[in-house]
């Protein structure tokens, strides 16, 4: 998967999650960006992006991620 | 029943507000982190047409809230109590026990919680509903652990048992089967570890919703919304192949073919037949034909005394259920459609949008299983008179097929010889009275459900007086037909907070004997007035007239009878002596 089709997917997952088709993230977006993701929501939406991308977290990137930038990050790995 | 729906659709259906659904209040205290569970349970309540009102305390607080007398959880005022534990809290209580004292931990757990459920009882009217622990070995003996007093393991079942236990002492306790929950599921999808170690939930997203499913189920049985009756087809569903074409000896039942699959289903039906389930046969076949394997073939677990209608012709089947929905007098959403056939279903499903229909497998081998799974069955009574349930709608059959022998129906009526008990509630009829309450939709005056100890409550107390009514004729007995509950009120009023009738039991002049006896009571109580009030339901209409037949004024806080003034009423119904 590109950058780009990751990015929408993303999009795609964020905007599902939070009920909000004007969410567009990047890798500087962090949870202080998005009003309603707390420590629940983020459960919600790692469990949502495992599901999309068919991969897992470990528990420390989980609680580890400081932005989606990362997080896209281990997504490609994850998915080489 | 819930097909197998996402926690991402559950948590849309638990938005926004839904006041056009009946309400039902539930408190939950847990000790792990509910906020997911609570979404679920109110999406799942949605999906069974029901609005929770959730009143959900934070983490770990479940001893503080009952304790308190004056937390929010006694605020709430909720129908029922839902506390959620979690085997991995336990385990960790587990660990900090001398090993020398772990022996007894299963009975410390009990009485612990126990307790609680008491408090509860003492505090409040709700009933409790208490998760089970999902069975985990932590593999520290091994499968040896089962045998090692000392072990997690040998608690952990140990304290299920005891939970068992004392529910069935504790009437106003039910349990929600976690483990049969769990055994749907593989390990991974049950359990999410790093959403434990992160967020103290025990539970993955994934298995969230059938648990919740299992709670909603026991929300319903407590609302009163069990299901009574199945309707079941013949060909391809209780034998493979077709009884017409195939014949007698072609059928598959027993070791033939799919045989053992299907015998396996109706020895399940049975074992409903004997809870007190009505089995109905629906079939499109001759009915000669559809009734010789139920007489002749050895292998058939079912008998046609099993059944309380056998309806098999050629006309299309919504009819048919429509016509036994009518004989038997219950609703349609407590009837379930069993038929392998997914047109039928279809049909029915669109002509009887309330009845229950399961979209069975195709392959026979995996309907048991399926239909197992959505836990159809809940209950929160049971008595062992419900047994003889399809014995009595036989015989109310056979009774309906006199009436035409006589030229009056009161001649009719008294031909009966009607015999009827009163009397006040007795402990032995706890647990019939109860379910009556849960079960009476049509001839409910204000449909107030009743557990068993809600029941014993009410019966031990001074400020109410209960009558309970048996009746039987010549040609048998119908048991405990009608309960009714009066609260003394002030300036020498009865009020009748509940009335209800078994729907078998109408147009006898049943309704006539009660209020003759309520009067009775009445005077012996002191009172001058009875008052009665009709709450209308979408199932109860034909209730809205009866106080004023019975000559009551209806006023505008409700119908009244003067006491003193009154005449009793014709009745073919005479007392038994027996009751007081």
């Amino acid at each position: 998967m590109t950058n780009e089709e990751i990015y929408q997917a993303l999009d795609e997952v964020f905007q599902d999650e939070f009920d909000d088709e004007t969410i567009h993230v990047e890798a500087g977006t962090t949870a202080d960006d998005i009003e309603d993701w707390d420590s629940l929501a983020h459960i919600d939406l790692i469990m949502a992006i495992e599901d999309r991308f068919g991969m897992k977290f470990t528990m420390g990137e989980v609680t580890g991620m400081k932005d989606v930038g990362e997080m896209v990050g281990i997504i490609q790995e994850r998915m080489q | 029943m819930q097909a197998d729906i996402s926690f991402k659709e559950l948590k849309k259906l638990a938005k926004g507000q839904q006041p056009e659904l009946p309400a039902f209040k539930l408190s939950v205290l847990g000790d792990f982190s509910t906020q997911h569970f609570v979404t679920c349970l109110i999406g799942s309540a949605r999906l069974a047409r029901i609005d929770l009102d959730v009143f959900e305390a934070d983490y770990d607080q479940i001893e503080m809230q009952i304790i308190d007398s004056h937390s929010e959880l006694y605020a709430h005022c909720a129908d029922a109590v839902l506390i959620a534990q979690c085997t991995e809290k336990l385990y960790q209580k587990f660990v900090r026990v001398p090993e020398l004292e772990r022996i007894g931990f299963a009975e410390s757990a009990t009485k612990e919680i126990v307790g609680r459920w008491e408090v509860l009882a003492d505090r409040t009217n709700s009933s409790v509903i208490q998760l089970t622990f999902a069975y985990e070995n932590d593999r520290v003996f091994g499968s040896y652990g089962l045998s090692e007093p000392s072990s997690f393991t040998f608690q952990l079942q140990k304290l299920n048992f005891l939970l068992s236990e004392a529910a069935a002492a504790n009437k106003h306790v039910f349990l929600v089967d976690v483990n049969a929950v769990k055994g749907g599921f593989e390990r991974s999808q049950f359990r999410d570890d790093r959403v434990f170690y992160i967020a103290k939930m025990p539970f993955s997203l994934n298995a969230l919703p059938a648990l919740a499913s299992e709670v909603v189920q026991v929300i319903r049985a407590l609302r009163g919304q069990v299901a009574k009756c199945v309707v079941l087809d013949l060909d391809n569903t209780l034998w493979g192949g077709v009884i017409g074409d195939d014949g007698l000896e072609g059928i598959q039942i027993g070791e033939l073919g799919n045989g053992p699959a299907f015998a396996a289903l109706q020895t399940w039906l049975k074992e409903l037949r004997r809870r007190g389930i009505l089995l109905a046969v629906c079939s499109k076949n001759d009915e000669k034909a559809a009734k010789e394997p139920f007489e002749k073939h050895a292998d058939m677990a079912l008998r046609l005394d099993d059944f309380v209608m056998f309806v098999a012709n050629w006309d299309n089947k919504a009819s048919n259920i429509k016509m036994i929905q009518e004989t038997l007098n219950i609703g349609f959403d407590s009837m379930v459609f069993v038929d392998d056939n997914p047109f039928e279903r279809h049909q029915v499903k669109t002509m009887i949008p309330s009845m229950v229909v399961p979209e069975l497998p195709d392959d026979p081998a995996e309907r048991l299983g399926f239909l197992q799974g959505l836990d159809l069955f809940e209950t929160t009574s049971y008595s062992t008179a419900d047994s003889a349930r399809t014995e009595q709608y036989q015989v109310a059959a056979k009774r309906t097929a006199t009436v035409t022998a006589y030229d009056s129906y009161e001649e009719y009526l008294d031909a009966l010889e009607m015999r009827a008990e009163a009397a006040a509630f007795d402990e032995f009829h706890y647990p019939r009275i109860a379910q009556l309450t849960q079960r009476s939709n049509q001839f409910n005056l204000r449909t107030v459900r009743y557990t068993e100890d809600q029941v014993e409550r009410v019966a031990n107390s001074p400020d109410h007086v209960t009558r309970y009514y048996t009746l039987e004729d010549k040609f048998g007995d119908y048991g405990l037909i009608s309960v009714v509950v009066m609260d003394k009120r002030e300036g020498d009023v009865l009020f009748v907070s509940e009335w209800l009738m078994s729907c078998r039991v109408l147009k006898r002049t049943m309704e006539e004997f009660i209020i003759n006896d309520l009067v009775r009571v009445a005077r012996a109580n002191g009172a001058r007035t009875l008052v009665g009030e009709y709450i209308a339901t979408p199932k109860n209409s034909m209730v809205a007239d009866v106080y004023a037949r019975m000559g009551f004024e209806e006023r505008e806080d409700g119908f009244h009878l003067d006491v003193e003034a009154y005449s009793a009423k014709n009745t073919s119904v005479k007392r038994k002596e027996s009751g007081k």
